[in-house]
């Protein structure tokens, strides 16, 4: 057992970060504003668990214009996606 | 060991992947209310096609200028009905599902919608200005079809059923032309109340 135990990422164990990890991995980018409708959270919130999956180097940031407004995408990096695949299968694991 | 958290975090993460990917916000009484509308729109063409006809001579109706005109009218009408009762159930249940009416995911369905729409409208208008009022019923069922079977994995899946169903329909009904009415009634009528009723059991409003 304890091996499996040792593939749950603690970085995923936050509901909001397993949403924005889980939003990322299906979509090619996805911008703050659709993250934030989509979780249900508020602005600072969201900001601050995004930082966090950041840091890790799971997630990554794209700045952009639209017209004047600016525009925050996000998109998940390789290694990023590699660890939410092993939390998952973890998890499976675990409910078998 | 907490399975609960487990299994609730799985169902979480399959939820924000169809949430963020998919357009769910369709509703079944869209399609039941679309399709008694689509009823009573063929149900007055019928009347208007049909009557003042001779078919003791032979069974061509003849449909004169100002019939086709009210036949417009009638469609123009069901048409746009539709689209306001579908924005107004749709933009219900977006709200219950914490979708918006009008995000990505419903951008992406409707855009791979409007392309085969696009192209079976034009189409069928330059058919309609040549005169060949027969092949219209049918390529619209068609063209519908094909539009939903295109856009059916952008949104819930029984839409590709029901793509299907209808470009059979289409199919079918270039064979047995001149009946296009009924497959019409058939199509849009009779379909959309049934998957209404479907969709709304399963997935409610």
């Amino acid at each position: 057992m304890k091996h499996i135990l040792d593939d749950l990422n603690k970085a995923f164990e936050n509901k909001i970060r397993l949403g924005i990890m889980s939003a990322l991995v299906v979509n090619d980018q996805v911008d703050f504003n659709t993250l934030k409708d989509l979780l249900g959270v508020t602005d600072g919130n969201l900001a601050s668990h995004l930082k966090t999956l950041e840091s890790k180097e799971y997630i990554k940031v794209y700045k952009a214009f639209v017209g004047r407004k600016p525009k925050t995408n996000y998109k998940v990096t390789a290694s990023g996606k590699k660890a939410f695949k092993k939390h998952i299968k973890a998890i499976e694991q675990l409910l078998k | 060991m907490d399975k609960q958290k487990y299994i609730d975090d799985i169902k979480d993460i399959k939820d924000i992947m169809d949430r963020s990917t998919k357009f769910i916000s369709l509703s079944g009484l869209t399609g039941i209310v679309t399709g008694a509308l689509a009823l009573v729109a063929v149900y007055f063409a019928y009347n208007i096609v049909y009557t003042g006809q001779n078919y003791l001579v032979d069974r061509i109706a003849i449909i004169s200028t100002d019939k086709l005109l009210l036949l417009f009218g009638i469609a123009a009408l069901t048409i746009i009905l539709s689209v306001l009762l579908g924005l107004f159930f749709t933009s219900k249940k977006a709200r219950l599902h914490n979708q918006k009416l009008w995000d990505a995911q419903a951008k992406r369905f409707y855009s791979s919608l409007a392309i085969p729409l696009g192209t079976g409208g034009i189409l069928c208008t330059i058919l309609l200005v040549k005169g060949y009022v027969g092949l219209v019923a049918p390529l619209t069922l068609i063209f519908y079809g094909l539009a939903l079977v295109n856009g059916s994995h952008l949104t819930l899946s029984e839409i590709k059923s029901l793509g299907i169903i209808e470009i059979i329909l289409g199919l079918v009904s270039i064979y047995f032309i001149g009946y296009g009415l009924a497959f019409w009634a058939i199509g849009f009528g009779v379909m959309h109340i049934i998957y209404g009723v479907l969709m709304h059991i399963k997935y409610g409003s």
